[in-house]
């Protein structure tokens, strides 16, 4: 399963990555959604992922599943949602203000020329 | 803290009360008050005189930093105490001169005598520090001051370059030299210089010694003017004329002359230090007396002049190194070169100054400095005249001044070069004689050009801003005192032979020390008809010829192209590394966010793809693994394509529809294996997300909203294939090999009985790792008050 779960979170890598390269502002937030998704499916992997109980003791059960890994990833979904939402409120208004939400004409001025 | 190191400290502390003095006291040149430090503090180094002459030193110790060895130690011994006495004793006369030079109502005197009391302090600092270090900090101290006297009128371009240019000269080889200090330091395990030259036997053989001495020399070389380093000290002769008396003439440039002698003791075992320093100084000695021909400007004569003697001086040091090769019953015979280094030093402060200041005398009175709009001025300023004969023919080396003397006993060292029967000198020895001699007929004829250009021919009033007129009295004391000493130490050679030379040549070459302690030195006037006297004669006639028919051979100056001067190389350097900086930095700052990423994208994949490779990382196994279920594959599948249908998604609407299936499959993977909460939270987040993009997508232009199809761009895929390559392999690697088990067993077995709560995850986060949810609390709280800033806050239109 661990090797399945490896190869679809470099899948979701690789398009991350594609996507953060091109030249649209809403893409490169598209990619860093992507890129979230890929390092919290990779947390829980490497968890391990052998099948148990959900972590809840009413379950009774003789084994669960481990638990850090899910905390850990609960926090990191929530500040990954702060900073996505940030950054596409920052997208809108850049758009707002510039006209623009291409990145090579966001550039900036080169101030030596 | 003893009296000593309050000496060296005081220039410093009194550098703090000058500005108020200039301040509060404007009718009464601030000059007066600087007076009288220089004059106190050569007082209390005399003192010392009686002591350095039986052979005794003094070292007081403060400590700084005594865990790093690095204390603050004052010795004084023969070779410190002259050169203490030199800074105080030139120090005083130069402020008498600039009190007279520097008006008070025109010029920031404030400015001036604290760069100047800065300077004369660090100066201090570096002839009596024992530690290398402190010298090191003095030493860059020096290179400062330097750099502020320079720059003294900021406003004039030249000043600025010549200012830089010293600057970075000195300071290259400061760096240089501070590193050969610390391989001394790792050779021998202490900073202190006494110490290492006790250590010398063991650290000759070592792998560092040799770089140590290098790096040591650049620094020498570099601070004294030595070739190629010496194109700094012309430009520093913007600095105002008592600037240049002191520092570029007397003290400052003497600071790499004064690091050779003192360490000679620990390097002069070497061949490399003979040859470094002989050849190098004896060329310097040659190139800087014939470059000084060439020159119209007298301070500019003055300098090339400083530069050849310089050379002279050092190449002297070198050859008094060789006196330890020899193993001669009869060492002293090779020694005089050391004394000869030392007298000449003396006697070239005293006539340098005073030509020095006879040159600012000049420029005062008449406006201007080129020899070409001088001549005639005799009868104006007989008394500036007379002063200038006299250093000029000292400088030249003719009887009855100092200069002759130093001249002699330097050709003898030359001479006695070739009787060595070491390095090959029986053959190259010849060399040494050669540029010596040479070198001092240019030397006899730029002397000759600095007084009789000046002074005598004809008068031309017309070139001159002001009717020449003696300089005012208070102006003339100085280059009096300086050019009575030139006589003076010519009569009586041996007021300074015992008292200051011997215990100088103590510290320079203590292994040769006769068996009573003293190297019985007795500088005579007269030889006999000795080899060097006819080689003075043969200056004397060739030189006179010289210089009556200098507007004949004067051409061949030219011959030397413009183009390939070391000023000419260090300006286009300078240049091209400016350039080619700022070329490179436009290069890769392309200003394009795209090329950053692939820029990290990049270092990322080679840095973990070498490693791997490097270390063979990668393993491969599948025990332990679980076991593949459909639901799962199936699920993995769906995500799959809707990561792919983003990257490929024609609108964007499309893409975030796909980018939302993804998320919606992670939370049925959360579903699949077991985490209830995650599953939950996810579903909101995702829900939430996806409408953000939304709305965002609804603000974008009528322009854009044209779906265009996504340019396929190699590069892009390429890197984002390898990022995707190896995140799986690392995840591959790193699930095949556990290093240790988990600790979750921990929170299965306690999260009901220590924290009373049965879900464990939510146990976690608020109770075993509640910290972390605080600040992810904080985090989401700093984004939703940005986000409230970034609409409500607009800048108004006319702020903008």
């Amino acid at each position: 399963m661990e090797v399945l779960m490896s190869i679809l979170v470099g899948i979701l890598f690789m398009a991350a990555v594609y996507l953060m390269l091109s030249r649209s502002l809403l893409r490169i937030i598209l990619g860093t959604g992507l890129l979230s998704h890929g390092a919290h499916l990779l947390i829980l992997t490497m968890g391990g992922l052998k099948t148990g109980a959900a972590p809840l003791l009413g379950e009774h059960a003789k084994f669960y599943t481990d638990p850090l890994p899910q905390a850990l990833i609960l926090t990191a979904i929530v500040i990954s949602f702060g900073v996505t939402s940030f950054f596409l409120v920052l997208a809108y208004r850049a758009y707002q203000e510039l006209r623009t939400d291409d990145m090579d004409q966001l550039r900036g001025k080169d101030h030596y020329e | 803290m003893t009296l000593l190191h309050l000496a060296i400290l005081f220039p410093f502390l009194f550098a703090i009360f000058i500005p108020f003095l200039y301040k509060y006291f404007r009718n009464i040149h601030t000059g007066w008050f600087v007076l009288i430090l220089p004059i106190a503090l050569f007082t209390y180094f005399s003192q010392f005189i009686k002591t350095t002459m039986s052979g005794k030193t003094v070292i007081e110790t403060m400590n700084w930093i005594p865990s790093l060895g690095i204390n603050f130690t004052a010795y004084i011994d023969g070779l410190s105490l002259l050169f203490a006495l030199l800074i105080t004793g030139i120090g005083s006369l130069v402020i008498l001169y600039s009190i007279y030079y520097l008006s008070k109502e025109k010029e920031k005197l404030n400015h001036f005598y604290v760069y100047l009391l800065l300077f004369m302090g660090a100066m201090l600092g570096v002839v009596l520090s024992d530690n290398l270090i402190v010298l090191y900090t003095f030493w860059e101290l020096t290179s400062l001051s330097s750099f502020l006297l320079i720059g003294y009128w900021y406003t004039r371009e030249k000043s600025r370059y010549g200012a830089q240019k010293s600057m970075l000269i000195t300071i290259f080889g400061g760096l240089a030299m501070l590193g050969g200090f610390i391989m001394l330091y790792m050779m021998t395990g202490s900073y202190s210089v006494r110490e290492i030259i006790t250590a010398v036997a063991e650290i000759s053989t070592d792998g560092l010694f040799v770089p140590a001495l290098i790096f040591i020399l650049l620094g020498a070389f570099t601070k004294s003017a030595q070739f190629p380093f010496y194109i700094w000290l012309p430009d520093a002769m913007e600095a105002p004329t008592p600037v240049s008396a002191y520092l570029h003439s007397a003290t400052m440039v003497k600071a790499g002359i004064y690091l050779v002698a003192r360490l000679s003791p620990v390097f002069a075992i070497s061949p490399e230090w003979f040859w470094l320093v002989s050849l190098f100084g004896i060329f310097t000695m040659f190139w800087g007396s014939f470059n000084a021909v060439k020159q119209t400007d007298l301070k500019a004569i003055l300098a090339f002049s400083t530069v050849s003697q310089l050379g002279m001086i050092m190449s002297l040091l070198g050859i008094g190194a060789a006196a330890l090769h020899i193993d001669s019953m009869n060492d002293s015979y090779f020694t005089i070169a050391t004394l000869a280094a030392i007298f000449h030093l003396i006697n070239h402060a005293t006539f340098k100054g005073s030509l020095f200041m006879v040159a600012g005398i000049v420029d005062h009175e008449t406006g201007t400095r080129d020899i070409r709009k001088l001549g005639g001025l005799m009868s104006f300023m007989p008394i500036t005249f007379t002063i200038s004969i006299i250093g000029a023919f000292s400088m030249a080396g003719l009887p009855p001044f100092n200069g002759f003397l130093s001249k002699e006993m330097f050709f003898t060292g030359v001479l006695r070069v070739a009787e060595m029967n070491i390095f090959n000198l029986e053959t190259l020895g010849i060399l040494f004689l050669i540029f010596a001699w040479v070198g001092s007929i240019f030397t006899f004829i730029y002397s000759m050009v600095l007084v009789f250009k000046t002074f005598t021919g004809k008068y031309q009033p017309e070139k001159l801003e002001k009717k020449p007129h003696e300089a005012p009295i208070g102006m003339l004391i100085s280059p009096i005192i300086l050019a009575s000493l030139v006589i003076i130490f010519f009569f009586f050679p041996n007021i300074l032979s015992l008292s200051i030379i011997d215990p100088a040549m103590q510290s320079i070459i203590p292994s040769l020390i006769g068996e009573n302690g003293y190297f019985d030195i007795e500088i005579s006037h007269w030889h006999g008809w000795s080899p060097e006297l006819f080689m003075t004669i043969g200056v004397v006639i060739i030189g006179t010829i010289g210089f009556l028919s200098l507007a004949k051979w004067r051409k061949i100056y030219n011959l030397h192209p413009k183009k390939l001067t070391l000023n000419k190389a260090y300006d286009t350097s300078l240049i091209a590394l400016d350039r080619s900086s700022s070329r490179f930095t436009k290069f890769y700052m392309t200003g394009f966010i795209r090329d950053y990423l692939i820029y990290i994208f990049a270092f990322f994949i080679i840095i973990l793809g070498t490693t791997i490779i490097i270390k063979d990382a990668f393993s491969f196994s599948l025990k332990g693994a679980a076991p593949i279920g459909l639901y799962e594959v199936i699920l993995a599948a769906v995500m799959a394509i809707g990561t792919i249908t983003t990257i490929f998604a024609k609108s964007r609407l499309t893409a975030i529809i796909a980018l939302g299936s993804v998320g919606y499959s992670l939370a049925l993977f959360f579903v699949l294996f077991r985490a209830p909460d995650l599953a939950l939270t996810q579903l909101i987040v995702e829900t939430v997300s996806v409408a953000l993009y939304l709305l965002c997508f609804y603000f974008l232009p009528e322009l854009k909203k044209k779906d265009k199809k996504v340019s396929f761009k190699l590069t892009n895929f390429i890197i984002a294939l390898g990022v995707g390559t190896i995140v799986t392999l690392i995840a591959l690697s790193a699930n095949s090999e556990r290093a240790s088990q988990t600790i979750s067993a921990f929170f299965i077995e306690n999260s009901y009985t220590l924290a009373g709560g049965k879900n464990m995850v939510n146990v976690i986060l608020v109770d075993f790792r509640g910290f972390d949810t605080l600040f992810e609390i904080t985090v989401l709280g700093i984004a939703a008050l940005g986000i409230y800033s970034m609409i409500k806050l607009r800048v108004k239109e006319e702020e903008k």
